[in-house]
């Protein structure tokens, strides 16, 4: 994906360095615990949330069950009204594309409103190896820009910095892109985005072409959404001459109706807003309002491959909101940068391995970046069982298996590092299939009790240095069960469990 | 091989778990979630709209047609705005009783000309009391969608209650797909600073409504 994030450490690295951030980590609590206590009241104002909920995790599912049908209707839909589309098998290709397009128009700087798409490709790195200048216009994206930084959230990238960090970013950097800060000032935030508002004015009012992401594309009428608070999307989405929308092929919904589920459940999931202040819905080119030229560059770049994943498929539901960030205790101790990609949080750990791959070391780390506590799952408006999907990528990354790679069907091998679980793993089946020697060992356990340490040796010092061990019991539960209820069996109470040879054979 | 075939071959082979009898619209989805929530009269969805405006921070009033003239030549003036931008079809009774210049949005007018005028007057196309959002569709009323955002007032006229609905599932069948379209709840806002809230920072820092009142002879204008 985005050359950006290219040697990124694996997770446990990223957060162990992250979390000794005391800064960071007052910031992040205070920020997903407000988000998330607005978010709460904003959708128990619905109570008919459960139905909407189940409305768009059903409407998803149609969607992506059916992609090339959907997809097809809506380059058709999107060609009728005067746009042009592309299609982009990987982010190289999604580049290139943009790239040229914003060649043809001979300029070198085009204004941009946050887009997650064009994060994860890395555009803004590959438009200026082409002499060509992106400004992000989203407050917080020009707060990451600026400062020379990642994002770090979905809905608020700069949620790591605090206003005296803002002022200094702005204070140090404004003037080599454009307008300076206004002298003297502050750190209060009204002055902060005044501030703002000067310097990205010079570039709205200038600029010849606009890139942007889509929340949402209806397949029916070739209607793209753009949802946003300040405005900023709105002046990118109707000033330039040209407009250039990457959107990934996921992003699209059957009809002109289902926006009223999406349209209810985004901005609450999200802002926690019963609306977000603007949305932006336009359908090609129209006479005399907005870009004379629309291109539509619809990207897949692992989608598919995410796609032909039964069970991990449900990820290409997720509509953005960050809704499972802000409930995520991992998250909130180990902040976004330590993802390792725009995806963070628990919707990152099971979409970047995905569009990725696992053989790398972070991707092959991120489905452990969770303690599986299910919180996301019960936030998510569209339903996404993070935590299944976790254990199932878990399970790839010990186990290997079959997985789809750049469209081509491939076996995955067995991660390196994992060799202990692996053999627990192994010796587990063995024993399970050796009921004698698995009775044996118990018993064996049991007796020797007394003499089990109460740390681990070696390579598990560390991980037992913090938790107890449990302690094996005086009786296993199997001959608990034998001396208790064995001759239960006998009499015939369970005929159907109690004939078995191996417990008929403990009984002789 | 167009990137066009191989995206949608991959799609195709990622599913092959979908049974060959399944068509697009063979997934149920089940729409029981509610039309609006709860049960309003038409005077009460108005109510609701004046208040989730009002907690979003627009500015809210309400008039008929009668002191309507009125009414936008005294904000106009409380404001000192000078010149302002009115969309080609706009009642011309509504600025008569303004004193200020106004200015025609014309396809020849550059951003850097609209960014000059003080404010701007238009009408809407619906208005959904649940969330507080004015809908704009581009009609003669309404104009360009450049011309609500780059000034720093934006003035929006809602005929009540004829174009006021109460939730979004009821307003999207009233609106067109292929006009360009713009929701606005509340004004320019941004939480991106340690969450603060600020008003403004691209789009216009005022918004304030007009509800303006169906008297006699003046039509219900139901958008």
């Amino acid at each position: 994906m985005s050359g950006t994030y290219l040697g990124m450490p694996a997770f446990p690295r990223a957060a162990e360095m992250s979390t000794r951030d005391t800064q960071l980590r007052a910031n992040l609590t205070h920020a997903t615990h407000t988000i998330r206590d607005k978010r709460a009241k904003a959708v128990a104002e619905l109570d008919d949330w459960a139905q909407l909920r189940a409305a768009g995790a059903a409407l998803k599912d149609r969607t992506l069950r059916h992609l090339d049908h959907y997809l097809e209707r809506l380059e058709a839909a999107v060609t009728a009204a005067g746009g042009q589309v592309h299609w982009a098998a990987d982010a190289d290709e999604a580049n290139r594309i943009v790239t040229r397009l914003v060649r043809e128009t001979g300029e070198t700087e085009v204004v941009k409103v946050k887009s997650m798409a064009t994060q994860e490709i890395g555009l803004n790195e590959a438009l200026a190896e082409a002499g060509i200048r992106a400004y992000e216009t989203d407050l917080a994206e020009l707060i990451v820009q600026l400062g020379h930084d990642l994002p770090s959230h979905i809905l608020v990238p700069a949620i790591h910095r605090n206003r005296s960090e803002i002022r200094d970013i702005f204070r140090r950097e404004m003037g080599s892109w454009g307008r300076p800060a206004p002298e003297g000032l502050t750190d209060s935030p009204a002055e902060l985005a005044e501030a703002a508002r000067l310097h990205l004015r010079e570039k709205f009012l200038s600029a010849k072409v606009g890139i942007s992401g889509a929340n949402f594309m209806v397949a029916e009428t070739g209607t793209l959404v753009v949802v946003e608070s300040e405005g900023n999307g709105r002046m990118c989405l109707t000033l330039p001459e040209t407009l250039i929308s990457v959107v990934g092929i996921e992003k699209v919904v059957p009809s002109w109706q289902d926006l009223e589920v999406f349209l209810q459940l985004l901005p609450r999931s999200s802002t926690a807003e019963r609306m977000n202040p603007y949305t932006s819905m336009w359908t090609g080119t129209t006479d005399g309002d907005g870009p004379r030229t629309f291109h539509l560059v619809l990207l897949d770049n692992g989608r598919t491959d995410t796609l032909a994943d039964t069970v991990g498929r449900q990820a290409l539901r997720c509509i953005r909101c960050s809704a499972c960030l802000n409930v995520c205790p991992v998250y909130e101790r180990a902040g976004g940068h330590a993802y390792g990609s725009p995806y963070p949080g628990p919707i990152g750990a099971i979409l970047t391995p995905q569009l990725r791959g696992m053989e790398g070391s972070l991707e092959a780390s991120l489905p452990y970046a969770s303690s599986l506590c299910g919180a996301c799952y019960e936030v998510c408006p569209v339903a996404i069982d993070i935590p299944e999907v976790l254990v199932h990528l878990r399970e790839r990354v010990v186990e290997g298996g079959p997985v789809t790679r750049g469209g081509a069907r491939t076996v995955l091998k067995p991660a390196k590092g994992h060799a202990a679980e692996r053999a627990a793993m192994r010796a587990a089946a063995w024993a399970f299939d050796h009921p004698d020697a698995l009775r044996s060992g118990m018993r064996l356990a049991a007796r020797t009790r007394r003499l089990h340490p109460q740390r681990l040796p070696g390579p598990g010092r560390a991980w037992s240095r913090t938790r107890d061990l449990p302690t094996v019991p005086a009786e296993s539960f199997r001959d608990w069960w034998q001396r208790t209820r064995g001759t239960a069996s006998e009499r015939g109470i369970w005929p159907e469990h109690g004939t078995s040879s191996e417990q008929r054979g403990d009984a002789e | 091989m167009s990137s066009r075939d191989v995206v949608l071959a991959r799609v195709r082979r990622a599913l092959a778990d979908v049974p060959r009898g399944e068509g697009p619209g063979g997934l149920p989805v089940a729409r029981d979630y509610h039309r609006v929530h709860g049960s309003r009269t038409s005077a009460q969805n108005v109510d609701l709209l004046a208040e989730n405006l009002a907690d979003y921070r627009a500015v809210v009033h309400r008039t008929d047609a009668e002191g309507l003239p009125r009414l936008i030549g005294r904000l106009l003036a409380e404001r000192g705005a000078r010149t302002v931008l009115v969309p080609p079809g706009l009642d011309e009774s509504w600025t008569a009783g303004s004193d200020v210049t106004l200015v025609e949005d014309r396809a020849s007018s550059t951003p850097r000309e609209l960014d000059a005028v003080d404010s701007v007057l238009t009408g809407c196309a619906v208005a959904i009391a649940e969330t507080g959002t004015l809908v704009l569709d581009a009609g003669p009323d309404q104009g360009r969608r450049r011309i609500t955002l780059v000034p720093d007032h934006h003035l929006c006229v809602v005929r009540v209650p004829g174009q006021v609905v109460g939730s979004v599932p009821e307003a999207l069948p009233r609106l067109a797909p292929d006009r360009p379209l713009t929701w606005i709840s509340g004004p320019s806002a941004t939480s991106d600073i340690e969450l603060d809230r600020v008003e403004g920072v691209h789009g216009p820092r005022t918004l304030e409504v007009i509800l303006l009142a169906a008297g006699a002879g003046t039509g219900t204008g139901t958008g």
